[in-house]
Order: C-alpha cells, then structure tokens, then sequence
C-alpha cells in the first residue's frame, strides 16, 4: 500500500457507517440475485466491486437508491431505512448519486438543463443559484463549454463526464457507480477516470462497479469480489490483485489480466 | 469502373466535369423521367392522362364558369357554377345564426386564427399568451352566445356552419390530448383498478364508431337525464368528440412511452424526482415527441370526422352546405359546392401536418 493510501484510509472515521447492508436477500423470479449481503461503507469510504457478468453488482448497488428492492435484510443510508416509504425512499435518492453505464443523459434537455433539474425541482434551489452550481461542477469536469449544446452533440466520455457532474449538482454524500467506463472507447475511459480520481481525493464516499484495476489501485480503500450473489472476497486492492485468496477470485484475474 | 479510376487517375479530380447529360433540364428529365423503358411509358402515360383531364377541367372551372349569377342562369350554362358558394357564402358559413348578428361570429373565427398564427411560434408560449388565449376564448364565446353587455342572445341552436366545425374540432382536440394522455398513463399504473379501468374504457370506445357515440350522446343519454333537464346537444356532441379521440391519442402516446428507455426513468429516479416530475419533465416531453406524426393524424381524423355531427342534426359546415344544394335552385351544382368545402377543409388539416412538421423540427436535439 502506498503511502498516499495509507493517509486516505486514515481519514476514514471508522465508526461512521454511512451505508449499512445487513443480511440482504434479493431474488429476480427463482433466481436468487443477491444471497445475504453484508456490508458496511464507511464516510469517506471508496469501494470498487469486481467480478463475472451476472454476479449481482448492479442489483447490488442500485438496491442502495432502491433502483430496485431487496426482499429481505436491511439497508439504511445515511440513518433513514430503506423501506416502502416512498418519501425515505426520494430522500435518499437525493442524497446518493448515481452514474449509469450508458450516461442516460436526457436527451431533450441541454447539458445545463440536465445539470439544474434535480436542483431546481428536488433541492428547490432558485434557478440562478443551480445555474451557478451546475457550471462550478461543469468546469470540475472541464466541460463548462458545452452547456449549451444537447447531449447528442457530446462523445461517450463527456457525456459521461456531465453525467457525474449532473449527480454531483446535488451535493450527495455517496456516489455510486455501475461500470462508468465500460461503454466508452477506450482513448475516452481516461478522462472520466480522472475526474472520478479526483472527486476520490476530494473525500467523496463512492462505490464503484468497475474492472479498472488502475483506478481500483490508485483510490479504491477494499475491493470486493463478488461472485453468485455473495461477497466472497474483500480485500485491499493491492492484496487483492496481487495475492486473491479464493479460487474464483484468481480465476477471474487471471481473465481481467488478458 | 475501370475508366472512372482512370479518369481519377489521370486527371485533376477538381477538373472532372460530370458529363453534359447529367445536368440541366434535359439531365434531370433523362435521370427522373426516362431512366428505363418502364419509366418511360409510365411518363407517356401520365402525360397523356394529364393533356386529357387537365384543360377540360380549366375550360370547365375558369372559362366557361360562372362566379355569381342565379341559378336559373347557372342551368343554362355549361361550366361551373361558383354562384352557388359566392350567392350563399353567408348561409355556408353561419348557418342559421341571426343574418345581422353574422359579424360576431365572424369576429370570434378572425380571433382565433389571429390566437393561433401567433401562437406559433414556440418562442411565445409564456404565461401572458396562457391568458391571452383565456381573454380570447372568452371573448369569443361572449361574441358567439352575447347576452351580456347589450349583445343580443343567440341560442346555441341557431350556431351552425363554420364557426360550429371549429368550435367542435379545436375544443375537442384540444381537450382530447391531455385526456389521452392521462388515460396512457393510466393504462401504465402500478395500480390494477385505474389500469383496469383506463384498459376497459380505451377498449370500448375504440370498439365503436364515432357514429354511434354521437348517436348514443343524443338519443340515449338523455333517456337518462330526469325529465326535464336537458344537455345542450352542442356540448353532448363535443363530449362524445372528445371521449372518442382520446382513447386513439392514448393508445399513440402509450406507443411513446414504451419506447422510453428504462434508464430515462432510472436517471430522473436517481435524482430524486418524484412520479409526477418524472413524468412531466422527462419522459413525456420524450415520448410525446416521438409520437407528434401519429397524434397529428389522429388530430387530422378527428377534424374531419367533426362533420359527422351531421347525423345528430347539428348544421355545421357540411350540412349548411348539403341544405344549400337541396335547395331547388341550386341542385345539381355539388360539385362546386363541394370542392369549396373540401378546400376549407384541407386548409385546415395542411395548417395541422405542416406545424407537426415545423415542431418536430425544432424540437429535434440530436444531432
Ligand atoms: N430486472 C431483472 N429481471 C430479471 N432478472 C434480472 C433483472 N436484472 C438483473 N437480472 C438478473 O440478475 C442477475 C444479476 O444481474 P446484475 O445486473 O446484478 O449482474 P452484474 O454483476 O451487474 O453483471 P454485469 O457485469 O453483466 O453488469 C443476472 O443473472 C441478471 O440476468
Ligand atoms: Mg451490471
């Protein structure tokens, strides 16, 4: 572990769980997606979750903005339980972002519009001031010259790009992403990682889907393994790269490696 | 291919000239109207047909007409009688609105084509037009009913002609779109009796033809009613004018909405928008985008299918015009009469399709 790591980790306040996953069972039909999830994210805390297609990483993380529903367990975000509560449920909504794998920018909408939508009708900020936000997170990202034109008229990588300062406009305190680089050209994943290495610095909470073992290395605090619906390993990036503990787990870095 | 290579090859590409057949007049005739033997014969043919009807139908409708003359004159000659429109405009028009009163409803149609050519322009649509059209629409009734400020009362029964065709075809498709709106959207709730509900009613209208629902409007609901009172047959028809559109509408925006990604839903969700937000900022500004040329030929249908009022004896613009043309004086000159009506009609409907178009246009962001 290096030795800026080493400081991050140590920013952790490790009684302040801010994401508390207790016991979660999720099933799509018979199929039994998510099988006793256990987890606990800390403030500050940045996860990466790897493993093989259809191993419930998304359904995992997007359970924690109730994308979709866990049948049995606990999730509690920030303090607010998970349950049918549809306000508990739009307030967490609000206070956890999330960046999908295909950006999902609306397309009827400017870059600045996108931006100032959940401000101005979730934050019911005034529009001037979401204005302001939405270009102080577009400069972030070093797009701020683009708000005026539609999504459609932007590359995979700043659509991405504006997709995490869309989230980012609602100042939350977790942000999850679901495999943000994958849909991208390969000479585009470098500009959104970046941006996403520098929200890390910064002390953002985040949960990253992702097989970037560059990004997992360089901010990630555990990598989580996951496998038929459960956590199987959870380890520091370098242990886990380097030295993976379960047969799956090596197996599938040896498939990530090639 | 060969040569053209060579040609590339061996000469300065900004110097190729394309050759001579290709262009002007006599290219454009060569490539679209003779490219092949079959071709050929199809543009012979249209030709032919064309020097066939095209100057008799002139000769019958410029030459030999007659603009404004009496029947009995009309009879006599042999080309066509545009009498038969310019000698009774003011019937085809108004109907049997009161002949001295005919400026107010006059003046009512000119607002509403002066609200709506300004309405236009997407520019506009701020709240001051949102009250210029209330101030216009009631003033326009205020105009057609009076009754008030010393304009004399004109029963609704006495409405008829163009300004009846108007009034039914913009207040029924405006309310038709919102209500078929909210019928998709119930067509897609979570909750079973309002889906339930939303399914039966679409079903059923769309099982029916307009005709019986205007008939059922005027003959059987008032079985209904407790004696005495009475429903204005105007208003009944436009209920079932209504009624009947929006379950087409409903089932075309439902078409949109199923083409909306899940991920449209999911990002508006992630931000903590609520249904309605979703619904009114993301998706259906979408959806209903994508669906703009089939509601508009649903709209286009339903303007025209406004003249089956007819059957249930309202006199709006096709029967004014069917009564002139009974009239002994004037039969025989439907052809006249009609091709004036169809034009009306037509201005109307290519308004509609070319704003469609216009709208779809500005609206497009992708790129
Ligand atoms: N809405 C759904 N209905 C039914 N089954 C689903 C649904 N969503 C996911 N699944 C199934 O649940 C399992 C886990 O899916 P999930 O998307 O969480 O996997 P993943 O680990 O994210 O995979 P990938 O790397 O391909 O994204 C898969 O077998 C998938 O087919
Ligand atoms: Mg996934």
């Amino acid at each position: 572990m290096n030795e800026e790591q080493a400081n991050n980790l140590d920013t952790i306040d490790s009684d302040d769980a801010i994401i508390e996953i207790q016991n979660v069972h999720k099933w799509f039909g018979d199929l039994h997606v998510l099988q006793d999830i256990s987890l606990t994210v800390h403030r500050g805390e940045r996860i990466v979750i790897c493993g093989p297609s259809g191993s419930g990483k998304s359904t995992l993380i997007r359970c924690i903005n109730r994308l979709e529903e866990h049948q049995r367990g606990r999730i509690i975000v920030d303090g607010i339980e998970l349950t049918n509560d549809i306000k508990n449920i739009e307030k967490i909504r609000a206070e956890v972002g999330m960046v999908f794998q295909h950006f999902n920018l609306f397309p009827h909408l400017t870059i600045l519009e996108n931006l100032t939508l959940g401000p101005i009708w979730v934050r019911k900020l005034p529009r001037k001031e979401a204005e302001e936000t939405a270009m102080y997170y577009l400069e972030k990202v070093h797009i701020a010259e683009q708000a005026k034109k539609y999504p459609g008229q932007l590359s995979g990588g700043q659509q991405q790009r504006v997709a995490i300062a869309r989230s980012l406009c609602m100042k939350p305190n977790v942000m999850l992403f679901d495999e943000p680089t994958s849909a991208l050209d390969p000479e585009m994943v470098k500009e959104v990682l970046d941006v996403m290495i520098s929200l890390a610095r910064e002390g953002m909470t985040m949960i990253v889907v992702s097989h970037e073992m560059g990004f997992a290395k360089s901010v990630a605090h555990r990598v989580l393994f996951m496998d038929y619906g459960q956590i199987l390993e959870a380890n520091t990036p370098q242990e886990f790269f380097e030295n993976p503990q379960h047969e799956r787990s090596k197996l599938f870095i040896s498939q990530i490696l090639y | 291919m060969a040569l053209i290579n060579q040609a590339i090859k061996y000469e300065d590409p900004s110097e190729v000239k394309p050759p001579v057949t290709s262009i002007g007049i006599i290219g454009w005739v060569k490539k679209n109207l003779f490219d092949t033997w079959f071709n050929s014969i199809l543009t012979l043919l249209a030709i032919f047909i064309l020097w066939k009807t095209v100057p008799p139908f002139i000769k019958w409708a410029f030459v030999d007409s007659l603009w404004y003359s009496t029947g009995a004159e009309c009879h006599k000659a042999g080309g066509a009688c545009w009498s038969v429109i310019s000698k009774n405009l003011r019937f085809m028009i108004f109907g049997f609105y009161p002949h001295d009163l005919q400026w107010r409803p006059l003046l009512a149609m000119i607002m509403l084509i002066g609200l709506l050519f300004y309405s236009r322009n997407r520019n506009r649509w701020n709240k001051s037009l949102v009250y210029a059209w209330i101030t216009g629409l009631f003033v326009m009734g205020l105009l057609m009913r009076g009754g008030l400020f010393g304009l004399a009362s004109v029963e609704t029964t006495q409405w008829g002609g163009l300004p009846l065709t108007l009034l039914l075809a913009i207040f029924g498709l405006t309310a038709a779109y919102p209500l078929g709106i909210l019928l998709a959207l119930g067509r897609q709730s979570k909750l079973r009796i309002i889906k339930t509900l939303c399914i039966i009613y679409i079903e059923l209208i769309r099982g029916v033809p307009l005709i019986s629902l205007l008939f059922m409007s005027s003959v059987v609901f008032p079985l209904f009613l407790p004696h005495g009172v009475t429903v204005n047959a105007i208003l009944r028809a436009q209920a079932a004018i209504i009624m009947f559109t929006a379950a087409y509408i409903a089932e075309v925006v439902r078409g949109g909405l199923q083409g909306m990604s899940r991920g449209q839903y999911e990002a508006a969700e992630s931000l903590g928008l609520n249904y309605y937000q979703t619904m009114r900022l993301v998706i259906l500004p979408q959806a209903l985008k994508i669906v703009i040329p089939p509601s508009v030929s649903i709209l286009i249908s339903a303007f025209k299918d406004t003249s089956l009022v007819v059957i249930i004896a309202l006199y709006d613009l096709l029967k004014t015009t069917q009564s002139v043309l009974s009239d002994p004086k004037w039969m025989g000159f439907s052809a006249e009469a009609y091709i004036f009506i169809a034009m009306i009609y037509f201005l109307c409907c290519f308004f509609m399709s070319n704003y469609s178009r216009r709208l779809e246009r500005e609206l497009n962001t992708s790129n």
